[in-house]
């Protein structure tokens, strides 16, 4: 692999063929005033110093990395690293997007801030976010996922935000993600639409994902600190793909560094039913604004997904992961509901952290791969989240009632 | 000359405004849709505007929504909405139909595929409500070569200079969303709708029609008061689903004559 450099997207938002501004009219006019804010912020030395002092102060930034010896150990391979987002306030990376949009939608002079969520992640730090910002904000959730993440809905509604249950569709993140662009087309004026993932339309992906790269940042900073030199692999789990562009994206121009983003396989790709377009080679769709691997049936209607994970139970996937896929440059692959599981009481039990079922997936592929590598190798997975939101969902496979 | 523009045409010549209503094809069931289509013509029709199901209709309400996922469960596909085209041009060789949907059906079957399949069937134009202009352009290219009118929505947010560049990549007519909403909304503000129509139209060199939001015979005389269409969709779906199948398209003509009364009203032409 050699070295790559890449200024993607182009002005219209396009990774090669995917991405771009797949949306109805009505939005096009707020896209373009988001792009132009967002442009602008980027230029303010105030607006990035705001920013880095919220991440410090509020976030609790920078997350460590941990080096796993005793999982490592009982693997008998590479050495598995763990980046900390499950340390960061609200338990996730997805915080660190919300500040940044937090404070872009204050900078447009916008009131109220609506979400939508899958594993409730998103949505909990877009409420926190509301909360430290003084912004109304409705979340919507699929009613599903409401069902299923009833700890996190409840969170929401302590954090002050209106929390609404989506009924159409599939009733998971895609029908949520529907419903948000529906009250952001009707309310525009005066709402700020914080999109949790690198998917949408442009700009959106590339916010997401500006903000997000904090985590690769500093593990480029950390790594030769605490470990000599940077790691052999990352990994990252992928759904949407936030967190893995957050860490990958830094690491992109370095060549020597495998990255691997992981899918959700659900009941395995064979089966039909998981939430791994990249993986199964899905083709190629428009959903939610942009051009993208996506999972469809032979008309073009968009197709249910499995997934343990609600965070990664998404048909489609950020632009940019279809273009590194097509590239090359990062190689996908999935793991499936009970690798992910396997993963999960791995990490309980061997290091005492209870991960997110998402980033579980991560972890899931670095256990997959480390035996066969020596001892002197470096596995950087993004822990993504922390896993208390799942207990009930672990438990429940485990025949457990709370 | 396209079909649409034939139609406008006459309609101008005679005083009058278009009345373009929408069904979502196959709800209940694509059996059904051939009938409803012609029960709107006979309800005083000019152009049909005929929604292809999409799983993920973001851009509408709650009850084309709902009409949407009625016909997918019903096995609706393009490649079926486009046989019911087909039929219905059997028997009538003057209403322009324009199909309007979503981007990624088109894309399932291959854009070149759907533009010659839809000429074939006798579709008149193509309303790609994820299609803004820059995102398009081989589409529109193609389907302008077909001579298939690709109509395109302006909306209330839309700068004057959007105007220009949206008119150049349409033809047929333009849609004007009349509201910050989805289909089907409330709440019309009627005088800001009259005051852009006629900015829109100095700039267009087509027809503007006014739609979302629109749900009655009041509401579509004062739009076509300043519009040259009045678009109407959600309420006719309303109709559709409070009918018994065998009722349906009875009630549906039923409903859309009086709103052709209404909108005849409003320009003082005779029925």
């Amino acid at each position: 692999m050699t070295d790559m450099q890449y200024s993607l997207p182009d002005a219209q938002g396009h990774f090669g063929p995917y991405g771009g501004v797949f949306v109805a009219e009505t939005l096009m006019p707020a896209l373009a005033e988001l792009r132009a804010a967002y442009e602008a912020s980027q230029g303010d030395p105030a607006f990035i110093a705001e920013f880095e002092h919220e991440l410090r102060h509020y976030v609790g930034r920078p997350s460590p990395i941990y080096h796993a010896r005793r999982l490592s150990e009982r693997l008998g391979g590479a050495q598995i690293l763990l980046k900390r987002e499950d340390l960061n306030h609200t338990g996730a990376h997805k915080i660190n997007n919300c500040i940044g949009q937090a404070l872009l939608a204050r900078r447009m002079g916008k009131p109220r801030v609506i979400a939508e969520t899958g594993a409730g992640q998103h949505g909990v730090a877009s409420a926190t976010v509301a909360a430290r910002y003084g912004f109304e904000c409705v979340v919507y959730m699929g009613s599903e996922d409401v069902k299923r993440q009833a700890a996190n809905v409840y969170r929401m509604k302590l954090l002050g935000a209106t929390v609404v249950p989506v009924e159409s569709g599939s009733k998971t993140l895609k029908d949520a993600l529907n419903e948000a662009m529906r009250d952001w087309v009707t309310n525009v004026s005066n709402t700020f639409y914080i999109i949790g993932t690198v998917a949408g339309p442009h700009p959106y992906p590339v916010i997401v994902r500006d903000f997000q790269t904090v985590i690769g940042k500093e593990c480029l900073a950390q790594m030769p600190e605490a470990f000599g030199r940077q790691p052999d692999v990352v990994l990252a789990c992928v759904g949407g793909g936030s967190n893995a562009m957050g860490i990958f994206h830094p690491y992109v121009p370095r060549g020597d560094v495998r990255l691997i983003g992981v899918e959700a396989a659900g009941e395995g790709i064979a089966t039909g039913r998981h939430a791994a377009p990249l993986t199964a080679n899905a083709g190629v769709g428009v959903l939610h604004g942009n051009r993208t691997y996506l999972m469809q049936d032979e008309n073009g209607q968009v197709i249910e997904t499995h997934s343990i994970s609600a965070g990664l139970d998404y048909p489609g996937v950020g632009p940019e992961h279809a273009w590194l896929k097509d590239s090359g440059r990062v190689e996908y692959v999935a793991a499936t509901d009970d690798e992910a599981l396997e993963a999960f009481h791995a990490l309980c039990r061997f290091e005492g952290i209870i991960p997110a079922l998402e980033s579980a997936h991560a972890v899931a592929h670095a256990m997959k791969i480390a035996p066969a590598l020596g001892r002197d190798k470096l596995l950087l997975v993004n822990l993504s989240g922390r896993g208390d939101k799942d207990i009930h969902t672990v438990g429940e496979r485990s025949g457990i009632r709370f | 000359m396209s079909r649409i523009q034939s139609v406008f045409q006459h309609l101008e010549a005679a005083g009058r405004k278009a009345l373009i209503p929408f069904i979502t094809a196959g709800d209940p069931d694509i059996g059904l849709t051939v009938p409803l289509m012609r029960a709107l013509v006979a309800g005083g029709a000019d152009i049909i505007e005929l929604g292809v199901p999409f799983s993920d209709p973001m851009a509408d309400g709650p009850t084309i929504q709902r009409a949407s996922e009625r016909a997918l469960a019903a096995g609706t596909s393009l490649a079926k909405v486009l046989d019911a085209v087909r039929a219905f041009r059997a028997g009538d060789d003057a209403t322009p139909v324009v199909l309007m949907g979503y981007a990624n059906p088109i894309e399932a079957m291959g854009q070149g595929a759907f533009v010659a399949a839809a000429r074939d069937a006798g579709v008149d134009g193509v309303l790609v409500v994820d299609y803004p202009p820059e995102e398009c352009a081989d589409f529109t290219a193609s389907a302008r070569a077909a001579g298939l009118d690709q109509i395109f929505l302006l909306a209330p947010t839309s700068s004057a200079q959007r105007f220009r560049d949206v008119a150049r990549a349409g033809s047929g007519y333009l849609y004007y969303v009349s509201l910050k909403g989805v289909t089907g909304a409330a709440n019309l503000d009627f005088e800001e709708i009259g005051q852009r129509i006629p900015r829109i139209r100095a700039v267009a060199g087509m027809p503007v029609g006014v739609g979302f939001g629109i749900r009655d015979a009041e509401s579509a005389r004062k739009i076509g008061a300043f519009a040259d269409a009045v678009v109407i969709g959600s309420r006719i779906i309303e109709e559709i689903e409070a009918s018994t199948r065998e009722r349906a398209a009875a009630n549906v003509e039923t409903f859309v004559r009086g709103i052709r009364v209404a909108l005849d009203e409003s320009v003082g032409a005779r029925p």
